[in-house]
């Protein structure tokens, strides 16, 4: 029986090829103002590095036909702009159209990065009040705003805790990385040049706590941990995790992902975090834009704070703000120009927009979340029962005995107009959903989600097969990853 | 608040449901003593307009109203209307990363022709959906050569980009590579003979930049030469991707590390940018990011999905080829857009537009007494220009007349004092570089009468 779908309905959408399949000679899209100097023969200038071909392949279209190509190609993508986007652990939440705005602002988005730092004042104290908010949201001593994205945050942390514990004499060897962590954790704890072990979570899905204190020595240097963990439960001992692990010289990690449960309401500076980052493209709203841009700052605690990467802000004598480069004892630059600037920008207008209310925000994130759980607990297993946070994690298992799996479940969900949950993950629980509203959703748009998953969840026990092939009303069905992988097609070629 | 779509009879009601009586039993797992009592004391709530207010009023205690010479990785070029208004468009700016293919093919397709661009610009074969920006690319390309070649030496042209090379410092202290410096020739660029001296067999990368720093052109399939004969890659780094209108591509580079800002991304303060690493089919497997394939789905239509991802850290977590999760896709649509836009015909008008600018300023500049241009090799619209004087006073007397000048080389290159790098774009007036020469010979003058 198929289940009624309130939300989405069909609608004709374009077909569009490649852009280099539009191509046809001597058309353009683009036209230069003219030249106000005499034009160079580049033979001439470039010598044996003259590309006389030009860049083969290039398409040649008009401005028409690549508006309308982008445009067609945008129509195949779901978004927040559409609706409930609940990807677990990712805070798809309303991304501001006027941080947009101030982020092109002419003199904000203008402005070169090696410019003298005096005429650069504008940008830097917009830095500086970024910093202040992040402050005041983690509870932290000090922070650095210039990784580029949640990743090379953990990456910095690590590095601060290795020029810590170097300065007391032992860099130490290990990370520990509990089994419910991000890829991201243990392939950042390898570059910061540790060797990963895994900790097992307990049966309520929290940190095990005995087992953590047996692997805790004089040879770990840091626990990477999420908190809320991955489950979307906040680890109710962390005072005693951060005892067990200073008391050893250990420090603890927080990867800040899931910081859009806490802001405004606890501060990780409070219970005892080290060094996190904040993903400002999750909790502080600045769009995903398909994969990227994001960033990653990394808030700490004074005995970190000597090591912070350069630049640093700092202020003059005379108040002016400046970027200071020489810093001895620092882990050094961990990409060029400072960070990402624009996406800074959008961060800070989302604070101001919220003020000290950012805790309703996180009120009304945790509130959904809840909601959810509570309207689906009875047709889909919740594998740990602990309370929830921003975030809710079940399993597939009682679908499983008809076959049908989390990614079946979240395909169909595209069928009902929503963007799947995530899949899979965390990976301690079997065939998971893990389902993240964020506060940007309205009752309405929770009780059609909710309305959405029961019918799935109907239509499993009585059409098994009719979710096993969502989804049906997409441009394509399923792809063939696999084919994919084995012969990878990573580029269009021409035929010729 | 307007961004938050409850009415407290919503809220009221939902908890109702929940079976809570408040919202603060909800946060209840929570230790009670880090629970906040009071509210965070932050700045606002502000509305739009006082929002925009208070953004304006920061733009305008930047250098607005300055002319510029700076270049040196970042690059003011012309951005278009279109570019913007696509990438604004809410399901490719609030969309995620495109692992749920069926309704992600506007993203998937546009990455998949972002990669054949990429390709196509760099003589490569294959090219990933981005890095976070040009100096991590660089950095990601030599660990890449680590893995391929297991050797952890790496050999780095001394006219890297001085901030990539931090950078490439940074991650190599805790991933045990030994990095080398390599000098540059009298005549601005890196010498193949120097450069033999140097190597031995246990050199994973040697790694130049092309126009390098200090503008002057690298002869990339001699500097391959060497590095290939002993076992070596040769990575090459791109700053000004626009060069590649004019210069022929880096076919014989193992591995090209490019920055893509000059594809319609604004300076902003230092990024966003746009990282992008291309290389050879053989070494796709060993290389870091994400990437679209072809593929076709279940009744034969063409279609794009993420491919390769047995590389990547949410799969195979301590033993990925890199931790890069998010990138900087949204950047790559827009240089998507705009390379579309700009064409075959418009990537080499626009190229030859700054060629020829370059080579009116280096004229006009190098005419005054005492200014010369210390390197021979070729350049596209960056070059080092040797002064008579302090560079720090020159610019001091230009900023007077409200132009930033070039940037001073001595801070990074102590054996080049008086030197400073003039970048001039298809956006640099001619009346602006008019003012800069009369502003230096004036400057220059009282130095010249007093020899």
């Amino acid at each position: 029986m198929r289940g009624k779908i309130t939300k989405a309905s069909r609608h004709v959408n374009q077909n569009e090829g490649l852009i280099f399949e539009k191509s046809s000679p001597g058309k353009r899209a683009f036209d230069l103002p003219p030249l106000d100097v005499a034009p160079v023969d580049p033979r001439n200038w470039l010598g044996e590095s003259y590309r006389s071909e030009g860049v083969d392949g290039f398409p040649e279209v008009s401005e028409i036909e690549v508006l309308r190509h982008f445009t067609r190609l945008s129509t195949w993508n779901y978004a927040i702009d559409l609706g409930m986007y609940p990807l677990g652990s990712c805070t798809m939440k309303y991304n501001p159209r006027v941080n947009e705005f101030v982020a092109r602002l002419e003199g904000i988005a203008t402005e070169h990065p090696l410019a003298p730092q005096d005429l650069s004042q504008g940008c830097l104290k917009i830095l500086r009040l970024l910093e202040d908010c992040l402050l005041e949201i983690t509870g932290m001593d000090a922070v650095s705003l210039q990784p580029s994205a949640g990743a090379q945050g953990e990456l910095t942390g690590l590095l601060l805790i290795r020029a810590y514990l170097e300065s007391q004499g032992n860099p130490r060897k290990t990370v520990l990385v509990p089994d419910s962590a991000h890829g991201t954790n243990p392939a950042t704890a390898v570059i910061a040049g540790y060797a990963v072990e895994n900790i097992q979570s307990d049966s309520r899905g929290q940190i095990d706590f005995a087992k953590l204190g047996e692997r805790v020595n004089e040879d770990v240097a840091a626990l990477m941990l999420t908190n809320p963990s991955t489950l979307g439960i906040f680890e109710k001992q962390i005072s005693e995790i951060v005892e067990i692990l200073h008391a050893k010289g250990a420090l603890l990690y927080m990867d800040g992902a899931n910081m859009n449960a806490l802001a405004g309401v606890a501060r990780p500076g409070d219970f005892g975090v080290d060094v996190m980052h904040l993903n400002l493209h999750k909790t502080f709203s600045t769009p995903h834009g398909g994969g990227g841009p994001g960033a990653g700052p990394v808030a700490m605690k004074k005995i970190l704070e000597p090591f912070r990467p350069i630049p640093v802000l700092v202020e003059k004598e005379n108040h002016e703000l400046a970027l200071e480069e020489n810093r001895p004892r620092s882990i050094g630059r961990l990409r060029a120009f400072g960070g990402n600037f624009g996406v800074l920008v959008r961060a800070l207008a989302y604070i101001l927009a919220y003020g000290p209310g950012i805790r309703q925000a996180t009120e009304d994130a945790v509130l959904n979340a809840n909601y959810i759980r509570k309207k689906l607990e009875d047709a889909f297993e919740l594998p740990y029962n602990l309370p929830s946070m921003h975030e809710v994690v079940f399993s597939d298992a009682r679908q499983k005995a008809r076959g049908v799996s989390t990614m079946d479940i979240a395909k169909r969900l595209i069928d009902y107009g929503f963007h799947p949950y995530t899949t899979a993950f965390p990976l301690i629980v079997h065939g998971a959903l893990m389902i993240e509203p964020t506060e940007s959703e309205s009752k309405e748009e929770c009780d059609l989600f909710i309305e959405a998953m029961l019918s799935i969840a109907e239509e499993a026990a009585s059409d098994p097969d009719l979710v096993k092939h969502a989804p049906h009303s997409t441009r394509v069905s399923r792809l063939d990853e696999t084919a994919a992988a084995r012969k990878p097609i990573l580029r269009w070629k021409p035929n010729r | 608040m307007r961004y938050l779509p409850k009415s407290p009879t919503e809220r009221k009601e939902m908890l109702e449901a929940i079976g809570s009586q408040s919202i603060e039993e909800l946060f209840s797992s929570i230790p009670e003593r880090f629970r906040l009592r009071e509210l965070l004391n932050l700045p606002g709530p502000l509305s739009e307009p006082e929002i925009i207010e208070y953004f304006q009023d920061r733009a305008r205690e930047n250098s607005l109203e300055y002319a510029s010479f700076l270049g040196a990785g970042v690059y003011d070029h012309l951005r278009s209307v279109i570019t913007d208004t696509i990438i604004q468009r809410g399901e490719f700016l609030t969309s995620y990363t495109p692992y749920q293919g069926e309704i992600s093919q506007g993203t998937l397709q546009a990455i998949f022709e972002f990669q054949t661009l990429m390709c196509q610009l760099t003589g490569q074969e294959v090219a990933n959906a981005s890095m976070w920006d040009g100096s991590t690319a660089t950095t990601e390309a030599v660990l890449m050569a680590e893995r391929i070649t297991r050797r952890h030496r790496v050999l780095v042209a001394r006219t890297l980009h001085p901030q990539y090379r931090d950078v490439l410092r940074t991650y190599a202290k805790s991933s045990g590579l030994t990095i080398e410096e390599v000098s540059l020739a009298a005549d601005g660029a890196m010498n193949a003979s120097t450069l033999r001296a140097e190597l031995r067999d246990d050199v994973a990368a040697v790694v130049v930049q092309s126009p390098n720093f200090l503008g002057a052109m690298e002869n990339v399939p001699a500097m391959a030469e060497a590095a290939h004969s002993c076992g070596a890659l040769l990575v090459v780094a791109i700053t000004e991707a626009l060069s590649l209108g004019l210069v022929r591509p880096p076919r014989e580079a193992d591995i090209v590390a490019l920055e893509g800002q000059s594809f319609g991304l604004a300076p902003s303060y230092g990024g966003p940018f746009l990282g992008v690493i291309a290389s050879q089919d053989k070494f796709v497997r060993q290389m870091p990011g994400r990437l679209a394939g072809q593929t076709t789905d279940s009744q034969g239509r063409r279609g794009f999905v993420l491919t390769l991802v047995a590389r990547e850290q949410h799969i195979r977590r301590e033993k990925a080829t890199s931790n890069i999760c998010t990138n900087q896709a949204l950047c790559a649509l827009a240089a998507t857009v705009h390379l579309t836009l700009l064409g075959k015909a418009g990537i080499r008008e626009l190229a030859v537009q700054n060629l020829s600018k370059a080579q009116f300023a280096l004229s006009e500049l190098a005419k005054i007494p005492g200014v010369r241009r210390p390197f021979s090799a070729p350049f596209f619209n960056e070059f080092t220009l040797a002064f008579p004087r302090a560079v720090e006073k020159i610019n001091a007397d230009l900023l007077r007349r409200k132009i930033i000048g070039p940037l001073a080389l001595e801070p990074l290159y102590p054996e080049l004092p008086n030197h400073a790098l003039v970048c001039i774009t298809e956006t640099t007036k001619r009346a602006d570089i008019e003012s800069f020469a009369r502003v230096l010979a004036e400057a220059l003058a009282p130095v010249e009468m007093r020899a």
